[in-house]
């Protein structure tokens, strides 16, 4: 009998039912929920008078949505946005979920609170309302993004009906040059195995580099798995990750902790496991990288050119067509010639301390370049305090950025922090789509030591260019 | 859920890769509280310019194109966010079935909780079908769940593959959250257990 993989072994651990036809009824031990994608569901079960079934394992933030500068506890200028985040008040009061409003210090994007407060645990399932939901997979959970019926199905049921994806190991062997970050090693993966090449699939990230990361460098590796079209992003749980969770505000303590602690160390793939789908990077192969284009896949090291549409087949011949003039690039040109005017630090996938750390590193004594406009937007209230406690804010904002509250901000624009028409902008978060940042907003997506390298000299950088010059 | 049984109607070609759910509805219409009134928004910024002004060259403002039931478009549709404001917003147009050679999980899944049905296809035969798309409101298209055929225009019949469990659920237009809590004691018996085995959670 051949053995199981980490995924399998969280799937048995919390099927509830199996149909004759393979269909599952998978439980959810936690779901996390914003103000964007539950009112309809809330309404939902308003509707049938149906309840939600564990309030206790339901945790809502608003985040989205909420503007990112003073005073937005008492006022949110835009109305639609207000009533959006009025209603997932409202809904978190009559259903009685665990809440954190924008008046709680702990309030932040969700992926980041998550794992702050200690609701996210290894060998758990979670779920939520948002793509992103992928980032919880750095502790060993199967976590993934749903749609609002699903988010009405986990509230109603506390339950997902699941048909098993494929199982896909993704290693990154050996060790992460200088200058090289988590970001650059799941951006990378994307490089290789196109923004679909995870379909169908859950990806285990497994090998050295991935060993030697941080919870936060392992979060925002498995962030971006859905990026790349995977179900889930998995690492398995290890001294790192029980260090981390030990003390959180929500993980078991004592007799508890230990029972938790035995349990949560079997969470491995066997040696003999059966993959669907094995990819393997050297760690030393990737370089710091940005993507030029409208899409994640579009990804090369910052020491490239710009591509030309021909140099791709198919269908993607004419996305690139269409990158290339929605970014208002020429082909040939080197990425390190264009210049920014924005540059965005923050987002689920590099808004925790670390990242700011180490964006403030290479900011450090040095001011934003000439026209250019930065903002840093901490992922969370207690990632701001801290930054705030260790002197970071002072870093960004001698530097000339914007020093924000807890949000989305950005990453997606739907608060009033966006690009303007044709604005260029490095930035941390996620997504470089047509739009995403603002209408006709230009998105480069790179690491946060990148975006502080873009940030200092105005144009799309090599960061170990600047570190050279440090030594 | 409304039920999906036969559909014959205008199939538009959308001939492009990576059709993201930002593309498909915008994040400034997802501060919505309803399921409704999306379709006017679906690919706005692709549909309308700066001013809200129709693009003419994009294929839903065509003459011929207003009325299409049916999509036809490239690889991998629908990545990116998870927002069901983007099959809402099909659905809201008037759009029941898209076909690509790929779609993106999450959306492929809330498609099914919509009456959408999304049929994944070879390139080839997606090639197929996007030429006969490309023949305007004279070329009807028929989808037929029941017997999971396609119909072209001039009769090629194409068959195409549905999970059994959510073919029976659009079908019958079942809601999901009854069938669940009819195994309400299946999920009862899992929690008890779980209070044993793991407490912690």
């Amino acid at each position: 009998m051949t053995g199981k993989t980490l995924y399998d072994k969280l799937w048995d651990a919390h099927l509830v039912d199996q149909a004759e036809d393979g269909t599952c009824l998978l439980y959810i031990d936690r779901h996390l929920v914003h103000e964007v994608t539950s009112p309809q569901a809330f309404e939902g079960l308003r509707m049938t008078g149906r309840t939600v079934r564990a309030p206790e394992k339901t945790i809502a933030v608003p985040d989205h949505n909420v503007p990112t500068t003073e005073g937005r506890e008492t006022k949110i200028d835009n109305e639609e946005s207000r009533i959006q985040v009025e209603a997932l008040d409202k809904n978190a009061r009559d259903f009685g979920v665990v809440y954190y409003p924008v008046s709680d210090v702990r309030q932040g994007i969700v992926h980041i609170v998550g794992p702050e407060q200690g609701w996210t645990l290894p060998g758990m399932t979670v779920v939520c309302g948002d793509s992103h939901t992928a980032t919880h997979g750095a502790f060993g959970a199967l976590a993934h993004g749903i749609g609002t019926s699903e988010v009405e199905h986990v509230l109603a049921t506390q339950t997902l009906i699941q048909k098993k994806s494929k199982n896909m190991k993704v290693e990154i062997t050996g060790t992460l040059p200088p200058g090289v970050t988590a970001k650059d090693i799941t951006l990378a993966v994307i490089g290789k195995t196109g923004t679909a090449g995870g379909t169908g699939y859950v990806i285990e990230y497994c090998g050295e580099a991935i060993r030697a990361l941080s919870m936060e460098g392992r979060m925002t590796v498995c962030n971006m798995a859905i990026e790349g079209g995977a179900r889930a992003g998995l690492i398995a749980p290890d001294e790192t990750t029980f260090a981390y969770v030990k003390g959180r505000p929500h993980a078991p303590k004592g007799a508890q902790w230990e029972a938790a602690l035995t349990w949560w160390k079997t969470l491995k793939s066997d040696d003999d496991a059966h993959w669907d789908k094995v990819v393997t990077i050297r760690a030393e192969d990737i370089a710091p990288v940005v993507t030029w284009g409208t899409s994640p896949e579009d990804v090369l090291p910052i020491t490239g050119t710009v591509p030309a549409p021909e140099d791709f087949q198919g269908g993607k011949a004419e996305a690139a067509r269409r990158s290339l003039d929605y970014m208002g690039l020429k082909p040939g040109t080197a990425l390190t010639e264009i210049k920014v005017d924005a540059v965005f630090i923050g987002s689920c996938t590099n808004g925790r301390i670390e990242d700011l750390r180490a964006a403030a590193e290479i900011l450090k004594g040095k001011t934003l370049a000439p026209g250019v406009r930065g903002m840093v937007v901490p992922g969370s209230g207690l990632v701001r305090a801290q930054a705030e406690e260790e002197g970071l804010d002072k870093v960004f904002t001698e530097a000339g950025f914007e020093w924000r509250l807890a949000g989305c901000s950005m990453c997606l624009g739907m608060n009033p922090d966006q690009l303007a028409p044709g604005e260029r902008c490095a930035a941390t978060s996620n997504r470089n789509f047509e739009g995403r940042m603002g209408r006709g907003g230009r998105t480069h997506l790179m690491s946060p030591v990148m975006a502080a390298a873009a940030a200092v000299t105005g144009h799309l950088t090599d960061v170990r260019d600047l570190l050279a010059e440090a030594v | 859920m409304e039920k999906f049984e036969k559909l014959t109607g205008i199939a538009a070609p959308l001939d492009l890769v990576n059709i993201d759910t930002d593309m498909i509805i915008p994040k400034q219409f997802l501060k919505t509280i309803k399921r409704e009134g999306l379709g006017v928004n679906l690919f706005d910024e692709m549909r309308y310019d700066q001013d809200g002004n129709e693009n003419p060259d994009f294929v839903l403002n065509k003459p011929a194109y207003r009325e299409t039931q049916i999509l036809v478009a490239g690889d991998n549709f629908g990545c990116g966010s998870s927002r069901e404001h983007a099959p809402w917003a099909i659905k809201d147009f008037g759009i029941r079935c898209v076909i690509a050679p790929s779609f993106a999980d999450i959306f492929f899944n809330n498609c099914f909780k919509n009456g959408i049905l999304p049929i994944p296809l070879p390139q080839e035969q997606v090639d197929i079908l996007m030429k006969d798309a490309e023949k305007g409101a004279n070329a009807r298209m028929t989808v037929d769940l029941e017997n999971q055929t396609i119909t072209t225009s001039d009769g090629v019949e194409i068959a195409f593959e549905v999970d059994p469990f959510r073919k029976h659920c659009l079908l019958e237009g079942l809601d999901d959250i009854g069938l669940t809590l009819n195994k309400a004691t299946a999920i009862d018996g899992f929690e008890s257990r779980m209070a044993q085995d793991r407490p912690w959670v």
